[in-house]
């Protein structure tokens, strides 16, 4: 059993049809990147697997357990996979270390010492130990994108949904950013990630997916999707963004 | 006839200005709580209670603040109780505060941005957890200036309650007038006292938003 | 509660309620028409105009946005024949709304003018264009439709506002109703329709005011 398990998913907004029958299995301990054009679905269909968008048909199933568009199925299927944002969606009026300890108060209700002791070995973790009485407002876009990814951390999940982290970042910020994520790949978290940083996807990911026109076109290991590309649409991609050869 | 001095004039409109005072704070205390109460039901899951507030709302915007102390004042005495002006004074206001402030809020709470609701919502938080933790301490900050702003208005609608029979200032003004035939001076005294009880209000509220804004463009 | 309503008397009534109805609809058509050109005037003054004249509109504005209406209607009512200044109450009623008016617009237009991207009034001035030519043809048109919700509804905040007037003897809806209740004694029911009137007014104003918006802004505000 994988631990993702997508089947035939299909999801509209109105009549514009954004995925047109995904079939895509993940397995636990399983680096994945998703890639393609903007408009290709790759967004909607992380935020379908995290229930932010509900799907018109097909099913989604995290860990054996289907995901049912009702308040508990949601929670439950929340604490098992944690998303990542683009642009990074901190709580402003709380600090980073309160960021990271509010959901395991309230969600999980551990009481306060434990939650905050795990949120500075999370905060650590994402090299932040010394941020944890800093407001968002006061941090890097890099260090909040950090601050993000320890939130996440904290609840701790079986897989993490990053949805172009680096994508709001500026250039010289990013490097920071995808050093944790390589660490978490290294220690065996499952990840999905949309991204467009292709380097990173041929280095670290086990897998690539492309999608296009709301489907999956091509799935492969990275030596394979970027060097021998079998569609025009794949080869066109990767000419377009120029980093693979 | 007697004489009266201008310190005549002012000292009984000042003494006058308690209850304009009076009835403002009431009104705003009052409108307040009934109004956190339409916004929950406003912002809330339940289809009727949006309804029901949404209509409430354009119902006490769109009609004149006089109508609706008219219609308090008749409408409470056709329970057969001799309403007195305060009573029905301060039940129009207060209903109508409320309005006024169920919508300011509603607009806070929306002006929290979409990804604070996906964040919290991903960190596998229900509504109200979302509300209570999230959204609604960013909205308080946001609500703060237009609240204050909106003080100056229970303040000058206060001014109407003088027609149903309220005495305050407004009412103080015509009485004094009545017994001075000085109209401008008193007026002008009237006007001087609304404006020195207004504007530090006013003031503060803009000073408020644009040390708010300042907060925002660091983000 | 032992109360019979009684709306029996409407029929004969009515003619009294359909000219209330219209003195409020002109006052408010004038005052809003009038309001918004003191308005403007105001915002120019404030952001354009000479330096010595700044202070002027900022005092009106303050003290008219300061104070309550009524208080304003009777100064001008009552107060202003002192100084030998004598308006029927119509007058007084119309004065005072265009001068409240005027003091909120003003402020709502200042905010569209300073919504003007700054290379607006360089290329105006660019081009040859003097001051005032600048404002009335680059700067106010596209100001006004970026505020025209804004004025709009101000326009109506101003007509039910002028349920006051009828305390001066303007004959309008409100003063209607006042009449209508002293002949009749059925208070709570000229109120009742009065308010069902102010609200359907207030409603129709609003549509109104959202076509002629979109017939004299056809194209939508560039921002």
């Amino acid at each position: 059993m994988s631990l993702i398990e997508i089947t035939e998913v299909r999801k509209s907004f109105g009549s514009n049809e954004v995925l047109k029958g995904i079939n895509l299995n993940v397995e636990a301990g399983e680096v994945v990147a998703v890639i393609g054009r903007s408009g290709s679905g790759k967004s909607t269909l992380l935020r379908c697997i995290n229930g932010l968008e509900q799907i018109n048909a097909g099913s989604i199933s995290v860990a054996g357990q289907p995901l049912l568009p009702d308040d508990k199925h949601l929670k439950a299927l929340r604490l098992k996979v944690g998303m990542i944002f683009q642009q990074f969606n901190l709580f402003p009026h709380l600090t980073a270390g309160g960021n990271v300890i509010l959901s395991q108060t309230v969600v999980k209700k551990t009481p306060k010492p434990e939650a905050e002791a795990m949120a500075r070995r999370m905060l650590e973790r994402v090299g932040l130990a010394e941020k944890f009485d800093a407001y968002p407002d006061e941090l890097s876009g890099g260090q909040q994108q950090r601050v993000a990814i320890a939130r996440a951390l904290a609840m701790q999940p079986m897989a993490l949904l990053c949805d172009e982290i680096t994508s709001a970042l500026d250039p010289e910020l990013v490097g920071e950013v995808l050093a944790v994520v390589r660490e978490l790949a290294s220690e065996g978290m499952t990840l999905m990630m949309v991204t467009h940083e292709m380097k990173f996807a041929r280095d670290v990911c086990k897998r690539v997916v492309f999608m296009h026109e709301g489907r999956v076109h091509e799935v492969g290991p990275p030596q394979e999707v970027f060097t021998k590309p079998k569609t025009e649409e794949l080869q066109r991609f990767i000419g377009m963004v120029g980093e693979a050869g | 006839m007697t004489e009266f001095t201008t310190w005549d004039i002012l000292r009984n409109l000042l003494l006058a200005t308690r209850w304009t005072l009076v009835l403002s704070l009431v009104s705003f205390v009052g409108g307040g709580l009934l109004g956190v109460l339409l916004l929950f039901l406003r912002i809330g899951r339940a289809r009727i209670g949006r309804i029901f507030v949404k209509y409430y709302v354009e119902l006490f915007q769109g009609t004149p603040l006089l109508m609706q102390l008219f219609l308090a004042f008749f409408g409470l005495g056709l329970f057969g109780i001799d309403v007195p002006p305060w009573l029905a004074a301060g039940t129009a206001l207060i209903l109508w505060t409320a309005a006024f402030l169920a919508e300011i809020w509603r607009g806070c709470v929306e002006a929290v941005v979409k990804g604070q609701w996906e964040a919290s919502a991903s960190l596998g938080m229900g509504y109200l957890q979302q509300m209570r933790w999230v959204i609604l301490p960013q909205a308080f900050k946001i609500a703060i200036p237009p609240t204050v702003g909106f003080s100056v208005q229970v303040i000058k609608g206060t001014a109407l309650t003088s027609i149903i029979g309220f005495v305050e200032l407004s009412k103080a003004g015509t009485v004094v007038t009545n017994a001075t035939f000085e109209p401008f001076t008193v007026y002008g005294f009237v006007a001087l006292i609304y404006f020195a009880i207004c504007w530090p209000l006013s003031k503060s509220s803009q000073m408020l938003e644009r040390k708010l804004n300042v907060a925002h463009r660091n983000h | 509660m032992h109360y019979q309503f009684d709306f029996g008397w409407v029929a004969d009534y009515y003619p009294v309620f359909l000219k209330g109805i219209w003195i409020t609809l002109e006052l408010t058509f004038v005052a809003t028409v009038l309001g918004v050109l003191v308005g403007i005037a105001c915002a120019w003054a404030r952001t354009q105009g000479p330096a010595w004249l700044r202070p002027l509109p900022i005092a009106y504005i303050e003290l008219i946005r300061n104070t309550p209406f009524i208080i304003q209607l009777f100064f001008i009512f009552f107060g202003l024949p002192g100084l030998g200044f004598s308006l029927s109450g119509m007058e007084a009623a119309l004065l005072a709304m265009v001068v409240n008016l005027g003091a909120y617009s003003a402020e709502i237009v200042r905010a569209g003018i300073q919504a003007t991207p700054r290379g607006q009034f360089e290329a105006g001035s660019s081009l040859g264009m003097n001051r005032l030519q600048v404002f009335r043809h680059v700067v106010l048109v596209p100001a006004l439709q970026r505020i025209w919700p804004a004025l709009s509804s101000q326009a109506i905040i101003v007509m039910l506002g002028s349920a006051v007037v009828s305390q001066i003897a303007a004959e309008d809806l409100t003063f209607a109703a006042n009449y209508i209740q002293s002949r009749t004694f059925r208070a709570f029911e000229a109120y009742f329709i009065s308010t069902a009137i102010y609200l359907l007014l207030a409603i129709a104003l609003r549509y109104v005011l959202a076509g002629i918006g979109s017939l004299i802004f056809p194209r939508r505000a560039v921002r």
